[in-house]
C-alpha cells in the first residue's frame, strides 16, 4: 500500500470559513494508505510548502494530496516542491476543496463532508497513480509571422535579431499593413512613413527573415515545436528575381483599378505596385483587371520590360516548411461606410472614413498632402469628423469601442488646421478617452489653441445638399440640436476584425472572441499567448491598438517565441492516451475521433497507436474505445471507477 | 482410475445452451466415454433427490447454464456448487443474466400484471395470479417464488470459470471440456473459451474510420458488402464485446449483439458503447445528435442485451405498477 499524505489548507478564510479543516484533516487520516494528515492557514505560502517537502522526506510518502484550491492554480507549484525532494511530480495531487466546494457552499457541516469525499476521492486515484516522466519533443527553432502590418514586422525583427529564422507571410505585395497608409501619429505627430519604412526595409534585408509577401497559410498540421504549415505564394505574374522595380510597366498599363491603399481616392493601372515605398519593392499583376486576363488582347507590359519579367503563365505555388512557433498579427479593418445607413451609406461622396482622410494628409497621398475633397477636389472650409462611427453601438453595429478614434480624430482635426488656417474643424464625441502617454495633452492642445469645437452627442443623420454635406446632431451640453452644413466628413469607422481573419483561425485552429478579435489564453496574465500552445498573437487583431500597444505586444509575443526556442527540447505532459496493444482489437474508432490527429493506425499489426508528441491528453479516444484498450494514464478506468465509488460516499 | 463426473443444469435460459452442447456433435460420443454423466436433466433422468444424496464435491464438473430468476434457480444453484469441484457458468444466462434479464427493466409486479391481467389475449376473468402455495383436494402444492430480480450465477455463490456466449459456439465448449478433463486449467474466476480481443479483431469487414451519421435497422439497407456495418449505420457491438465466436455474425453480414459480454478489463459493456458511439457520431449540433439517437428505440434493451443483471445498471429502481 501506498504511504500518502494529506494537506488541507485553509487558504486563509477562503475555505476554513466554511469547511472545518481540522475534521477534514481528521477524516483524512483514516482513509486507505494515508500516514499523515494535517491542516495550515497557507500551504502555496513558504512555510506551507517546507512542511509538504518535510513531510515527505520523514514520512517516505509515496503519494501526496493538496486539499485546497484548483489544480490549475497550484498544482506545478505543488508538484514542483514534491520534486525537489525526490518524490515523482505525478504522485502529487490536488483535491479542490475551494472552487468546486467552500467557494459554493455555506452550510458548514455538509460543505465539511463534501471536502471530505472530495479528498477521499483523490485518495482512491492516487492509491493508483503511477510515477511518470515528460515526454521529450523536439523544437524546430524557426518561426512563422502570419501579417506585415507593423505588429508583424515588429515580431518577426525582434525574433530574427535573437538569431532565429523567421518567415514573415503577408497576404499583399507588401509588407506594412494599415500603418503604411497613415499620415502622422498621435501624439508626437511624427510621419509615420519615416518610422515605419526602416522597419519594412531592415525586415526586407534581415539575413533571418524570409519575406513571404502576395503569400496566404494554407494549412496548418503539428503541435508546438513541430508545425507543418503549407504556404500559397499567389502568383504576381511577374519573375520577381529578375524585376528591377524599374516601373515602366505600371505607368504604360492601360488598364485603370481603384487604388485600395489610397482608399479608392486613386487609381492604378492593371500591373502595380501599392505604393511607391512598397517592401518587396515588385510589381503585381491584378488578373481581375488586366485587359490580356480579360480579352486575351494587351500585353502591354510585357512589350515594355526591358528585361523581360512578366510571366503571364505563372502559377500559384505551395510551399511546405517546418516551424516551431507561430505568430498571428493579421490587423484589422474599419467598418465600410456602406455598412453606416444614417451616414449615407457611402454614397454621399464627401463622406470618407479616417484611412481615406490619412491618404489626404499624407505627403505621398493622392493630393501630394493638401486637403481636397473627394467631389470636387475644392479645399474644404467646414470639416465635421464623427466619432463612434459604429462604435460603442451594441444594438446596431459594434458595442465595443474602438480605442483608437478618439485620439486619431483629434490628430486628424489638428492636421487639418495645420494644412487649412482658415477652416473650421468640429468634433462630434460621446466622451474623449485620452488614456495613454502624453494623449491627455495633445487633446488639450488641441481644444484650447487650434480652435477646434468640441460638441457632445451623437449624429443622428448626414446626407447631400448642393454641393454641402449636411450633419444633423445634437450638443448635449447646451441641449440644442445642431445642423452644420459642412464641406467634407470624416467618420471614425469602428476597427473590426478581418473577415479573413475567421478563415485564419479555423486554418490554425486558435480561438476568437464574440467580436472576431483574437483570444488571449488569459485577459490579464498571458495577453500575447493563445490557449493552444505554440501560437501567439500581436497586434489588432487581438483587438483595436494604437502603434504603441500593437509594437509593444508584437515584442512579448516575441519574447515568449524566443524563450520558447531558448530551451533544447519540450516537455509534453505524459498524463496522455496509451494502448494496451494485447487489448486492442483495431475498431479505428480512437482514430476518427481524435481532435489532433494523435491516433494512428498500425495496419501491420492491426492495432491503433498514440503518438505521444501529438496527443494532448483530451481523452477523447479514451472515452471512445470500447474494449478499453485506450486508457489515459494516471486516469485509468479503474482510477475513475474507484474515484465515482468514493465520492458517492461507499463501496 | 474412475472417471470424472459430469453434470449439466438449465436454470432460465431459453434451453439453447444445452443444444449448444450437444452441437459438439460426435465429439459427444468420446466424452461420453471418458466421463460420467451423473446429472442432465435435459437428457437423462436423475431426481433432485439423488443430487442431494450426493457427497459435496462430488461432481468433478457441472456446466450451469441460465440465469437466477426464481427460488428453485437458486436452491439448485447453491445445491450444486455444493456438490461440485468446479462450477462453471455456462453461457450467456449464467454469466451476464442475458435476455431473461431484461425482465430488470421491469418489477415483478408489473410482468405479472401484465402477463396475468393485461394480455388481450387472456381468459382470466377472476384474475388468479401465480401463488407459491395453493391448496387443491390431493393437499398443498408448492411452487417455486418468481424473484423481483434476475440475478447471475455469480451474485448467488462462488463461480470457478465463465464460459461466454448466446450460446458458446461448439468449439470453444469443446474446448473448455477437453482443458478441464486434462486439467490443464487458467487460474479461478476467469472467462475460459474465449478471446482476449474484441470481435472486430476477428471481423473480415473493412473498417474506414468514418463517423456515423444516423442509424438504421439492418433490414432498412442493403449494407454494402465487405465494408463495416456500424460505418453504415447498423449498429454492432463488435466493438465492446469480446472475441470467441470467430466474428459469426459480421462474417455474414449481420450485425454482432455483443453475446460474447465485455472484453478483458471492461467493467459495464453497455456502458463503453454508448460512450464509443456517442463519439463517433458526426454531429455537433445538439438536437442533430439527439435526432440521431432517437433512432435507437429502446437503448437498454439494445446495449444492455446481454448483461444488464450484471453491469453497473442492474435493474430499473422505480415500480410503475398501477392497479
Ligand atoms: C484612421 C486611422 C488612424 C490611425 N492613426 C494612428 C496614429 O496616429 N497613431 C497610432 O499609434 N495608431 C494609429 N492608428 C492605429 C494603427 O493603424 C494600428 O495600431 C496598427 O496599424 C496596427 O498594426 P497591425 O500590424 O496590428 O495591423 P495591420 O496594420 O492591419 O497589419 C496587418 C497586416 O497583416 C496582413 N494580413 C492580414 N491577414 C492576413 C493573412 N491571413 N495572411 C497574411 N497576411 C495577412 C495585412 O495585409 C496587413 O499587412 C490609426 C488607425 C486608423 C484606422
Ligand atoms: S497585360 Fe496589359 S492590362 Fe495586364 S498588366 Fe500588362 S499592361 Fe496592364
Ligand atoms: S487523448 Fe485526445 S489527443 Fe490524445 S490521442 Fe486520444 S483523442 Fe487524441
Amino acid at each position: 500500500m501506498k504511504r500518502i499524505g494529506v494537506f488541507v489548507c485553509h487558504c486563509g478564510i477562503n475555505i476554513a470559513d466554511t469547511v472545518d479543516v481540522k475534521r477534514v484533516a481528521e477524516e483524512a487520516s483514516r482513509m486507505p494508505g494515508v500516514v499523515f494528515a494535517r491542516d495550515y492557514i497557507y500551504m502555496c505560502s513558504d512555510p506551507g510548502q517546507a512542511l509538504v517537502r518535510e513531510t515527505i522526506s520523514q514520512e517516505k510518502l509515496d503519494g501526496v494530496i493538496i486539499a485546497a484550491c484548483s489544480p490549475s492554480l497550484h498544482e506545478s507549484t505543488f508538484r514542483a516542491a514534491a520534486q525537489e525532494v525526490g518524490l515523482n511530480p505525478w504522485q502529487v495531487e490536488i483535491a479542490n476543496i475551494r472552487e468546486q466546494c467552500s467557494w459554493v457552499h455555506t452550510d458548514r457541516k455538509k460543505a465539511t463532508d463534501k471536502a471530505i469525499r472530495i479528498v477521499s476521492t483523490m485518495v482512491e486515484k492516487t492509491l493508483l497513480n503511477e510515477s511518470l516522466s515528460p515526454i521529450p519533443v523536439r523544437i524546430t527553432k524557426r518561426a512563422l509571422v502570419i501579417g506585415g502590418g507593423i505588429a508583424g514586422i515588429q515580431a518577426a525583427l525582434d525574433i530574427a535579431d535573437s538569431g532565429h529564422e523567421v518567415i514573415l507571410v503577408e497576404k499583399d505585395s507588401s509588407i506594412g499593413g494599415h500603418m503604411a497608409q497613415l499620415s502622422e501619429t498621435f501624439p508626437t505627430l511624427d510621419c509615420s512613413q519615416c518610422i515605419l519604412t526602416p522597419k519594412m526595409v531592415a525586415a526586407g534585408k534581415h539575413r533571418n527573415i524570409r519575406l513571404m509577401t502576395y503569400s496566404e497559410v494554407e494549412e496548418v498540421s503539428g503541435y508546438v515545436g513541430n508545425f507543418n504549415v503549407r504556404i500559397r505564394r499567389k502568383a504576381p505574374f511577374v519573375d520577381w528575381s529578375v524585376c528591377t522595380g524599374c516601373g515602366l510597366c505600371m505607368e504604360k498599363c492601360p488598364a485603370k483599378v481603384p487604388s485600395e491603399f489610397d482608399r479608392g481616392l486613386s487609381t492604378h493601372g492593371a500591373i502595380y505596385v501599392p505604393f511607391p515605398q512598397a517592401v518587396p519593392n515588385k510589381p503585381v499583376i491584378d488578373r481581375d483587371s488586366c485587359i490580356y486576363f480579360r480579352t486575351g488582347k494587351c500585353r502591354l507590359c510585357e512589350k515594355v520590360c526591358e528585361i523581360g519579367a512578366i510571366r503571364f503563365e505563372q502559377e500559384d505555388e505551395i510551399i511546405e516548411e517546418e516551424v516551431g512557433a507561430i505568430v498571428a498579427a493579421p490587423g484589422y479593418d474599419t467598418l465600410p461606410v456602406t455598412e453606416l445607413k444614417e451616414y449615407g451609406s457611402g454614397e454621399v461622396p464627401d463622406v470618407i472614413d479616417g484611412l481615406a482622410f490619412e491618404r489626404l494628409l499624407s505627403a505621398s497621398g493622392p493630393t501630394g498632402g493638401e486637403v481636397r475633397r473627394p467631389s470636387d477636389g475644392k479645399v474644404p472650409k467646414e470639416v465635421v469628423f464623427v466619432q463612434c462611427a459604429g462604435s460603442r453601438d451594441p444594438e446596431r453595429y459594434k458595442p465595443y469601442c474602438s480605442k483608437i478614434c478618439c485620439m486619431y480624430t483629434t490628430k486628424h482635426a489638428l492636421l487639418y488646421k495645420h494644412r487649412v488656417h482658415d477652416g473650421q474643424p468640429y468634433i462630434f464625441y460621446i466622451d474623449i478617452r485620452t488614456g495613454g502617454k502624453g494623449y491627455e495633452e495633445f487633446y488639450h492642445r488641441a481644444e484650447q489653441e487650434e480652435g477646434i469645437i468640441y460638441l457632445r452627442g451623437k449624429v443622428a443623420k448626414i446626407f447631400q445638399d448642393g454641393d454641402k454635406t449636411v450633419v444633423w446632431g445634437t450638443d448635449t451640453l447646451s441641449g440644442r440640436n445642431v445642423e452644420i452644413e459642412a464641406d467634407l466628413v470624416v467618420l471614425a469607422t469602428a476597427v473590426v476584425s478581418r473577415d479573413s481573419t475567421g478563415e485564419l483561425v479555423k486554418k490554425l485552429r486558435i480561438q476568437t472572441g464574440p467580436n472576431g478579435f483574437l483570444s488571449e489564453a488569459h485577459p490579464k496574465l498571458r495577453p500575447v499567448e493563445s490557449i493552444n500552445s505554440g501560437f501567439f498573437i500581436a497586434g489588432a487583431a487581438q483587438g483595436p491598438k494604437d502603434i504603441p500597444e500593437t509594437v509593444a505586444q508584437a515584442s512579448g509575443a516575441a519574447c515568449k517565441v524566443i524563450s520558447l526556442f531558448s530551451r533544447d527540447h519540450l516537455e509534453q505532459d505524459p498524463a496522455i492516451a496509451w494502448v494496451d496493444e494485447e487489448l486492442c482489437g483495431g475498431c479505428r474508432i480512437c482514430v476518427s475521433v481524435c481532435p489532433y490527429d494523435a491516433r494512428e493506425f498500425d495496419e501491420e499489426r492491426g492495432i491503433a497507436t498514440v503518438n505521444e508528441a501529438l496527443c494532448e491528453g483530451c481523452g477523447s479516444c479514451v472515452a471512445a474505445c470500447a474494449c478499453g484498450a485506450t486508457q489515459q494514464r494516471n486516469l485509468s478506468d479503474s482510477q475513475i471507477r474507484r474515484m465515482v465509488t468514493a465520492s458517492l460516499g461507499g463501496e | 482410475m474412475s472417471k470424472p463426473k459430469v453434470a449439466f443444469y438449465w436454470a432460465a435460459s431459453c434451453g439453447g445452451c444445452e443444444i449448444a452442447v450437444l452441437d459438439i456433435g460426435e465429439r459427444i460420443l468420446p466424452l461420453s466415454e471418458a466421463v460420467e454423466i451423473v446429472f442432465w436433466p435435459c437428457a437423462i433422468d436423475v431426481k433432485y433427490d439423488e443430487v442431494r444424496a450426493m457427497r459435496d464435491g462430488e461432481i468433478d464438473l457441472c456446466l450451469f447454464n441460465g440465469a437466477i430468476r426464481n427460488s428453485e434457480n437458486e436452491e439448485m444453484a447453491k445445491l450444486l456448487r455444493r456438490k461440485s469441484k468446479i462450477l462453471v457458468a455456462y453461457g450467456s444466462c449464467a454469466h451476464e443474466g442475458c435476455i431473461p434479464g431484461l425482465a430488470n427493466l421491469k418489477t415483478r409486479r408489473e410482468i405479472l400484471h401484465r402477463n396475468y391481467i393485461e394480455i388481450p389475449s387472456l381468459d382470466n376473468p377472476d384474475g388468479t395470479m401465480p401463488r407459491t402455495r395453493t391448496v387443491v383436494p390431493e393437499g398443498e402444492l408448492e411452487l417455486p417464488e418468481l424473484y423481483d430480480t434476475v440475478l447471475t450465477l455469480d451474485q448467488v455463490v462462488e463461480v470457478d470459470y465463465y464460459v461466454p456466449g448466446c450460446p458458446p459456439v461448439a468449439d470453444q465448449t469443446w474446448a473448455v471440456l477437453e482443458a478441464v478433463l486434462e486439467g490443464n486449467l487458467p487460474e479461478k474466476g476467469s472467462v475460459v473459451g474465449a478471446g482476449t480481443k474484441i470481435v472486430c479483431d476477428d471481423c473480415p469487414l473493412e473498417k474506414k474510420e468514418t463517423r456515423i451519421s444516423g442509424f438504421v435497422r439492418p433490414h432498412e439497407i442493403v449494407p454494402e458488402p465487405g465494408r463495416c456495418l456500424l460505418e453504415q449505420g447498423i449498429y454492432c457491438a463488435g466493438i465492446g464485446t469480446r472475441t470467441g465466436c470467430g466474428a459469426l455474425c459480421p462474417s455474414v453480414g449481420m450485425p454482432c449483439r455483443g453475446c460474447y459480454g465485455p472484453p478483458p478489463g471492461v467493467l459495464d459493456q453497455g456502458a463503453k458503447i454508448v460512450s464509443a458511439l456517442g463519439s463517433v457520431i458526426d454531429s455537433q449540433d445538439p438536437e442533430e445528435v439527439e435526432r440521431i439517437m432517437a433512432q435507437i428505440p429502446c437503448p437498454v434493451g439494445l446495449f444492455y442485451r446481454f448483461s444488464l443483471p450484471h453491469s453497473i445498471l442492474r435493474r430499473k429502481t422505480t415500480d410503475d405498477y398501477k392497479d
